[in-house]
């Protein structure tokens, strides 16, 4: 019971948006990719929680911040899916889902060596392509496809 | 926006018939004083004579004058200059800018952060637009035709970017391929998938003469010794992937051997004689296909 409690205390939050079943291993990844680490609101983060379906699992807490769709669809990569709950007043109001976007841009590198943007100061720009069940991002610049295995994110300023 | 050429797929049939056409008049008459008030700019950030000779030549036929540098050695760039400001600096005082660059992706980078037209003269493993319309150009001067071919690739397939522009470029036009490759080298899963789509046949094999006789194109591609592991292998590949004029006793009398140039040891000189060697007016070729391009980009043709 007092476990209970404890736990609602860490996680309860009036209004905002918490971000659950983030495969734990890129938790970090999305916090990376929606650049939380320069936010001023409230964020609760928890990593590696027992998850019944997922075995173990990440969780993002954010208060007062509502994202865009176009921003959260950055994490469709590496968070599939992750369920994103709308909080208003305690209550959840809104659940969304992610769509993969048909763009990234800056976000990740180009898994290619000899590609101008792992040697010049050049936003990446990719286009998403699906390809007999697997998602590729095809580079605008050296149009060779990096795949989600190989994700890596560009690190922000 | 202005219209480059950085990549093949830039350019649609349309276009690729329009260059063919517009080559072939320039051909007839070699120096044609279009551009006399132009300025064009080769930029090489590694070397590549043959490559720049030919822009070079075809920019002078033009009447352009040129500019540039043929290796990145002695410029600013080894002060650490970013590329996107050598490209600012160059764009403002020319018409057009041909840039060679060691990296993928760096032309068309260049086109993006310059106002001025921009020509792909290779940009490492990735793309080298303008051999492909000279190619294309060949193939269309020797056969009289560019539709319901049979093309035989033969050599390097997998890391050899000619043979893979080549192979969408001609897509348009209804072809037959034969790929012949050592097992290693063979023509890579997505292009023969990216055929299949379109419903181009093809064959694959490794027995440089099982389709020499039924062919009107052979594509020569140079095998490099560092595609290799076992240096044993590359010597047994080496010697099985060589065209000798003995092998062309029965080919179809419109037969012409292309090869992107330079040759190793991948066709025997005594092919130079035959009337099926076509690499060196394949080379020739390139410089009208040049002065196409150059003038089309800059709205002259």
């Amino acid at each position: 019971m007092e476990q209970k409690d404890k736990h609602l205390k860490v996680t309860a939050i009036k209004n905002g948006t918490v971000l659950d079943h983030i495969p734990a291993e890129s938790l970090f990844k999305v916090i990376n990719i929606l650049n939380l680490s320069k936010r001023p609101n409230q964020i609760t983060i928890g990593s590696n929680l027992d998850s019944r379906s997922m075995g173990k699992k990440g969780i993002i807490k954010i208060s007062e911040y509502f994202f865009e769709d176009e921003e959260i669809g950055e994490i469709a990569l590496v968070a599939p899916n992750a369920t994103i709950n709308i909080i208003r007043n305690y209550e959840v109001v809104e659940k969304r889902i992610i769509s993969i976007p048909e763009s990234f841009v800056g976000i990740f590198r180009c898994m290619n060596p000899m590609c101008v943007t792992n040697h010049q100061d050049i936003p990446t720009k990719f286009t998403t392509i699906r390809e007999r069940n697997e998602v590729l991002l095809l580079c605008h610049y050296c149009e060779k496809t990096t795949d989600t295995r190989n994700l890596k994110i560009v690190s922000k300023k | 926006m202005p219209k480059n050429l950085i990549s093949i797929h830039d350019f649609s049939k349309k276009e690729i018939l329009h260059i063919v056409e517009i080559a072939a008049d320039f051909e007839k008459n070699k120096s044609q004083n279009i551009l006399n008030d132009k300025v064009v700019a080769c930029i090489f950030f590694e070397p590549s004579t043959r490559t720049r000779l030919s822009f070079e030549t075809a920019a002078n036929r033009l009447g352009a004058r040129v500019i540039g540098f043929a290796d990145a050695a002695n410029t600013s760039i080894a002060k650490g200059e970013s590329l996107k400001d050598t490209i600012k600096m160059v764009s403002n005082y020319v018409d057009i800018i041909v840039i060679r660059h060691p990296l993928e992706g760096a032309a068309r980078y260049a086109s993006e952060v310059t106002p001025v037209p921009v020509i792909n003269a290779g940009d490492g493993a990735n793309q080298h637009p303008t051999q492909t319309l000279l190619d294309i150009y060949s193939i269309n001067k020797t056969q009289g035709r560019l539709d319901n071919l049979t093309i035989n690739m033969v050599g390097d397939l997998k890391y050899g970017r000619t043979v893979h522009s080549l192979l969408q470029a001609m897509s348009f036009f209804s072809p037959n391929f034969v790929f012949t490759s050592p097992d290693e080298l063979r023509m890579p899963l997505e292009y023969k998938r990216f055929l299949e789509g379109k419903g181009i046949p093809y064959t694959e094999t490794r027995q440089l003469s099982e389709h020499l006789d039924s062919s009107d194109i052979i594509y020569m591609t140079r095998v490099q010794q560092e595609r290799f592991n076992d240096p044993i292998e590359y010597e047994n590949v080496k010697n099985v992937y060589r065209l000798e004029a003995g092998m062309l006793s029965n080919v179809r009398d419109n037969l012409k051997i292309l090869h992107p140039l330079p040759r190793v040891n991948e066709i025997a000189a005594d092919v130079d004689d035959t009337p099926y060697a076509y690499y060196f007016k394949q080379a020739e070729n390139g410089m009208y296909v040049r002065m196409a391009i150059i003038a089309y980009l800059l709205g002259y043709r």
